[in-house]
């Protein structure tokens, strides 16, 4: 089970060393003259070289990339080319407010949608099951902001129940901290919601069809206990599995989600990078995300050892 | 995505008659179909049934919806209804234009991946990489330094798309491989090129389908998410993300342009999925439990 562990956890290297390749040479692929994008419509000749000269493009490109990935490796993201601030320390001020945002969102989406995926395969084909396979259909095909300014739109502005926009720090006091995120975390969560609600249908709906689970219920024991303790169990797997695939739509959702509410997180820091072209932020921001990815996923493949001894690796 | 849908029907007749039953008897392909249907019409003939879209109105600004302005006007005086509605060639021409470069490309990749072992390895793990990398971002980054235009943000989402249709060939491939029949196939001395195109090819179809429909969707969100952070197509396009970006700061009193474009492009992304889901059910059972 150890080697198991270590076993995964080297494999994530090559796919962050892909991510890291990726950025770095897109930058050099891009068509076009990067430098002079970056530096805007009407720079001069100067202020595009001195583009050029901050973001190393005026090196040899192996050289460029032995000092970026040198720095990288030790924490060091580079330098904004707008600010001059370092990315690392950028990113680290608005990690908040996301962590935050996508730790509520993952909370109340898990603790929605399993109970909703459960309550779809016991009654399955009746109403319930109906309403649940609407809600998942449709939870696919909203995009997230139509969906956060239809909130903001019925319980701000029309109910006057929670702030319209913004974020409030936990220090602030917890109560407006997880008033300014309910809307966002719903918002974000939709997509993820209905992921999870038909994964969890799918494979209850199989756990359901067993001889033990008939056996359970001719031997008299509760409902929810079978449910709950015997089929929910069994059918975890799955439901992980695809808990920590849909951290990707977290994490695309983010950068939309926090616009739409005005929230100073790192889905902010992305948009502001882009309007200015700071490449740099662009640069460490997918780093970052891609990490995050990657650790969840690294996180889930080591709880399947848990979740199922039946699995040997 | 049209164009592949023909090239099953050429390799093998009898799938037309299939698809003509799945039609006909699978409600959920039929509505799809319908709606998508005629949103293309809508799309098709809009310069004809609406106002001009660019039109600026100072004196008309964000009039609510009314019988002159169906879906009302926006900060500019704008007919929102001409604008919706222009608006759904971006999301189509995207959509599609998405699905039908991803689906050639991840098709060569994914058989070639699935049949050469030793190319798999290596491409195989740059999948991997680009598919950490969340696909609105890596758009974004793409996007960051080019100049805006609808073929860049083609490109943009192409690249993320492309591992998720790679991977699912690949998977058909892998699975198609250890069957009988190919092995009758090689000892009876068919080459690897014969093989790939005649016997493991047309078994990638039905799975490529149903994979490059939710391209198609996810495609036309990720195209009106950028369009919505200002990073995809020009501004003056009138694009759902656009028309909704724009509308943005006038929300509190002109919801209706947000929440009517909103809605369009639910509508459309609906109507994509709900043809995926139906034909995944349709043609192939089996995956409907892989997804």
């Amino acid at each position: 089970m150890v080697a198991y562990i270590v076993r995964r956890m080297l494999a994530t290297i090559p796919v962050m060393a892909v991510v890291a390749v990726f950025v770095f040479f897109l930058l050099r692929l891009a068509p076009g003259d990067p430098a002079a994008i970056i530096a805007g419509e009407d720079a001069t000749g100067e202020a595009i070289a001195a583009v050029r000269a901050k973001l190393g493009l005026d090196r040899p490109v192996l050289e460029q990339f032995g000092v970026w990935l040198y720095g990288l490796v030790q924490g060091d993201f580079g330098t904004s080319i707008f600010s001059n601030l370092p990315v690392g320390r950028l990113i680290a001020q608005r990690i908040e407010p996301t962590l935050a945002l996508t730790v509520s969102t993952l909370l109340v989406a898990v603790c929605l949608a399993i109970p909703l995926g459960v309550l779809a395969a016991w009654r399955a084909g009746r109403w319930a099951d109906r309403v649940v396979m609407v809600f998942v259909v449709m939870g696919f095909a909203l995009p997230g902001f139509l969906v956060g300014y239809v909130l903001i739109y019925v319980f701000s502005i029309k109910l006057g129940w929670l702030p319209v926009q913004g974020y409030r720090p936990i220090s602030e006091g917890f109560l407006p901290f997880a008033e300014s995120l309910v809307l966002p975390s719903l918002t974000l969560g939709i997509a993820y919601m209905a992921l999870i609600a038909r994964i969890t249908r799918a494979s209850m709906l199989e756990v359901l069809s067993q001889d033990y689970i008939r056996t359970a219920n001719s031997k008299g024991l509760e409902t929810r206990r079978v449910l709950m303790l015997h089929a929910l169990r069994n059918a975890s797997v799955p439901i992980v599995t695809v808990i920590g695939i849909g951290v990707a739509l977290l994490i695309s959702g983010v950068v939309i989600t926090e616009t739409v509410f005005n929230i100073p997180g790192l889905g902010r820091l992305t948009v502001d990078a882009v309007l200015k072209r700071d490449y740099p932020i662009v640069q460490g921001l997918i780093i970052v995300f891609a990490g995050a990815k990657v650790l969840v996923n690294l996180l889930i493949d080591i709880s399947y050892v848990f979740l199922d001894p039946r699995i040997r690796y | 995505m049209s164009a592949v849908i023909e090239d099953v029907t050429a390799s093998r007749p009898s799938s037309l008659e299939a698809l003509g039953h799945a039609l006909r008897r699978n409600p959920t392909i039929f509505i799809g179909a319908t709606l998508l249907a005629l949103l293309v019409i809508m799309a098709a003939v809009a310069p004809w049934i609406t106002a001009d879209p660019f039109r600026l109105s100072p004196i008309n600004r964000l009039r609510p919806p009314s019988e002159r302005w169906w879906f009302g006007t926006d900060q500019f005086g704008r007919d929102v209804f001409a604008r919706t509605i222009h608006g759904a060639r971006v999301s189509l021409v995207i959509g599609l234009s998405v699905a039908f470069i991803s689906s050639v490309l991840g098709l060569a990749i994914g058989l070639v991946c699935g049949y050469f072992r030793a190319v798999d390895a290596v491409v195989m793990r740059v999948m991997d990489g680009l598919m950490a990398i969340p696909s609105i971002l890596l758009a974004i980054a793409l996007i960051t330094l080019t100049r805006p235009g609808l073929g860049i943000v083609i490109v943009a989402i192409v690249i993320p798309e492309l591992p998720r249709i790679a991977r699912v060939v690949r998977s058909v491939v892998l699975s198609i491989r250890s069957q009988p029949f190919i092995e009758s196939a090689v000892s009876g001395g068919t080459g690897d090129g014969m093989l790939l195109v005649r016997h493991i090819l047309p078994n990638t179809l039905a799975p490529l389908i149903v994979q490059s429909t939710y391209v198609c969707a996810s495609a036309m969100l990720i195209e009106a998410g950028l369009s919505f952070l200002g990073a995809g197509v020009p501004p003056e396009i009138p694009s759902w993300g656009n028309i909704i970006a724009q509308g943005r700061t006038f929300f509190q009193i002109a919801p209706w342009s947000i929440l009517i474009p909103g809605a369009f492009l639910a509508l459309t992304v609906l109507a994509v999925n709900m043809l995926g889901d139906g034909l995944r059910d349709r043609l192939d059972p089996r995956l409907a439990r892989r997804m």
